[in-house]
Formats: structure tokens, sequence, C-alpha cells
């Protein structure tokens, strides 16, 4: 049986120690859980990332909920997501408590002169990359120009556009499927 | 009121996110800079920059940040700053953990679903769409410098190229981010601006 500290603290290292977010720290958990404490099989880990990635929210908290829920119910689940995220919180905290003094330095204000336009391309490559993971064909890539559009120039709220996805999604599963009978 | 609020919002930025962090900045956005005007989008981006060089999951380290700036901004101290930080991440996180114990205890009912694979396939075409408003919505004047022409201008595009093919052969994000602010440290320091 898979302690709660032992849980808490694997994730924790995981936590603590990866930067860039929720698929950098996939394969360490793979490793970490699979691998090096052998707390679940290869398949069960590969079960977990698939839902994780289809249900909504932080992939990475996604994750620690679904595996320490299989390995220790409930409270396996709370000291998974706590060891995942409680280092970054306080982290995150300290930096913004001692950003707030140094915002008006002239290096600091240089600093991020130099890094605002390299965080605009560093949104906009994954555009790219993923645009070619999700099959998007000239049949279908007016689904997301126009969500962009709409966000971009209209204000409209990407919840509405992600509530029309789920509509139109179903919505075309359904008529094709009557179609093919 | 204003905690409400912000619960509220993260509660709904929480439940509306898929496909992982980048795809959560564009909902963040029209929450806190677009509705409710808590933060600038120049905050925005320097809170961008550091959620992306620290350590742990993107999405938690923007709602933590976001969350704390909007509360400071309002005119409250930093404690209660500190709450606003952790109520948001709460919050980010609540229905989706909750929807996620629910889904392993159902999972076998939910595999090769028709309508949930259809679902998805749209859903992620319409997050490509999301992540590019995103990028759009972030094409200003804070970010870049005024577009005549000024030398902060044409080094905020040249570093807008430069970052944008290097992340495309997948440099590492933090090293950019480090490289554009020493970049910008030297040429600021050293030119006349």
């Amino acid at each position: 049986m898979v302690k709660y500290c032992e849980l808490f603290y694997s994730f924790l290292k995981i936590g603590t120690f990866t930067i860039g977010g929720g698929y950098a720290m996939i394969p360490l958990m793979e490793q970490e859980l699979v691998d090096r404490r052998g707390w679940m099989s290869r398949e069960e880990f590969l079960d977990q990332l698939a839902l994780s990635q289809s249900m909504p929210g932080v992939l990475a908290v996604n994750m620690a909920t679904g595996l320490g829920y299989r390995l220790r119910g409930l409270r396996g689940a709370v000291s998974a997501i706590a060891g995942n995220i409680v280092m970054p919180i306080v982290f995150i905290l300290i930096l913004a408590i001692l950003f707030r003094h140094f915002r008006d330095n002239i290096y600091v204000e240089r600093f991020f002169m130099g890094v605002r336009p390299a965080v605009v391309a560093l949104i906009a490559a994954p555009v790219f990359r993923l645009a070619q993971s999700a099959k998007i064909t000239w049949g279908t890539c007016w689904i997301p120009l126009l969500s962009a559009l709409l966000i971009w120039l209209f204000d409209v709220s990407p919840i509405l556009i992600i509530l029309a996805a789920v509509f139109l999604g179903f919505a075309y599963g359904r008529i094709k499927l009557k179609g093919d009978f | 009121m204003l905690f409400l609020q912000l619960f509220w919002s993260f509660l709904k930025i929480g439940l509306f996110t898929f496909g992982g962090g980048y795809a959560m900045i564009a909902l963040i956005q029209s929450e806190v800079t677009v509705n409710h005007h808590w933060l600038t989008s120049q905050e925005f981006t320097d809170i961008l920059a550091i959620s992306q060089m620290t350590p742990g999951p993107v999405g938690i380290n923007t709602a933590t940040y976001t969350g704390y700036t909007a509360i400071l901004n309002a005119g409250y101290d930093t404690w209660l700053a500190v709450f606003g930080a952790l109520l948001a991440s709460f919050a980010v996180i609540l229905l989706p953990v909750v929807l996620m114990v629910v889904a392993v205890i159902f999972l076998k009912k939910m595999q090769g679903n028709k309508d949930n694979d259809n679902i998805f396939r749209v859903l992620r075409m319409t997050v490509v769409g999301l992540i590019a408003a995103a990028a759009l919505q972030l094409l200003t004047v804070d970010s870049f410098g005024q577009p005549a022409l000024s030398l902060q201008f044409l080094l905020s595009v040249a570093i807008f190229i430069a970052v944008f093919a290097l992340a495309l052969k997948r440099v590492s994000p933090i090293l950019l981010i480090l490289s554009a602010g020493v970049l910008g440290i030297l040429a600021y320091t050293l030119l006349p601006v």
C-alpha cells in the first residue's frame, strides 16, 4: 500500500524541479511512478494520460488527481495534488512580492522590454505545431480561424467558443453517422 | 465582492480549459484584462513571462500570480493579495479535480464513445484558434513599443521573429526568455533609446 507521504513526496519532487509546465512533467511522472517506484503499470499510466488530456483543467493537476486517486483514493488524490502545486505556489508568491519592489528598477524594466515580444512569440509558436497535431485541413481551417478572429476582434468570450465547439462536434458526428446508415 | 468575482472567474477558467496551459491563457486574458480590467495587458504579459520561467504547472503559476496582482491592484494589502492568489489557484483546479475523480470511477463507460471522439476532434482545432487569439491580443504597444520607427519597436520585432523561429525548433522557452531579457538590458543600456 502506497503511503500518503510517499505520494506527496514523489509529486513534490516533480512539481518543484520541472520548469515548462504539464508536458515537461509527464516523462518525470512516468519515470517516478512506473519505473522507480513500480506503483502502477505503464498501460495504466498511459490510460490516465489520455483521460487527463481529454478533461478540462491544468494537465499536471489532472494527472496528479487521476494517479493519486488510482493509488490511494480521494486522500491519495489530495496528497498528489498538494505535492504537485505547493512549491510552485510558494515560489510564485515570493517572486510576486519581490517583483513589486524591483519593478521600477531601470534594469528590470529593460529586461522586461526585451522579454515581452519574446513571450508573444512563445505563445504564437505552438499554434503552428498544434495545428498539425489537431489534423486541421483546408475544409476545417475555418474553425480555428473563426475562433481566433471572434475573440481577437470582437472580444467574444473563449467560453462561448468552447461551448460552440462542443455543440458542433456533437452535431457533426450525429449528422455524419446518420448519413452512413 | 471582488474575492467572489475572482473565485467565480477562475472557476469558469478551470472548467473551460481544454488542451493545457497555453489554451488557458486566452481564457484568463479574456476574464482579467477584457471583462474585469483587473490587470493591464502589460502586467499580464510580465506574469506570463515569470510563470513560464518558474517551476510548476504554467496554469497554476499564472492563476496564482494573476490572483495576487488583481487583489493588490484593487488596493488591498499583501496578505489579502496572497489570499487572492490561493483563492484563484483553488478555484481553477476545483471543478477539474471533481470531474477527474468522477471520470476515473466511470472510465469504462466513457472510452470509445463516438460523440466524445467527435467533440474532442473539434475542440482540438478550436484550441488552436484560442491560442492564436491569445498571441494576437498581446500584439500591443505595451509589448512592442510605438510602431513609429523607434528603436524599441524595431528591436521588439527582431526579438519576436528570432524567438518565434527558435521556438519552432523547440529551443527551451526559459533559455529564450532569459536571452531576450539580457538582450533587452544590453541594448537599452548601451544604445541611445
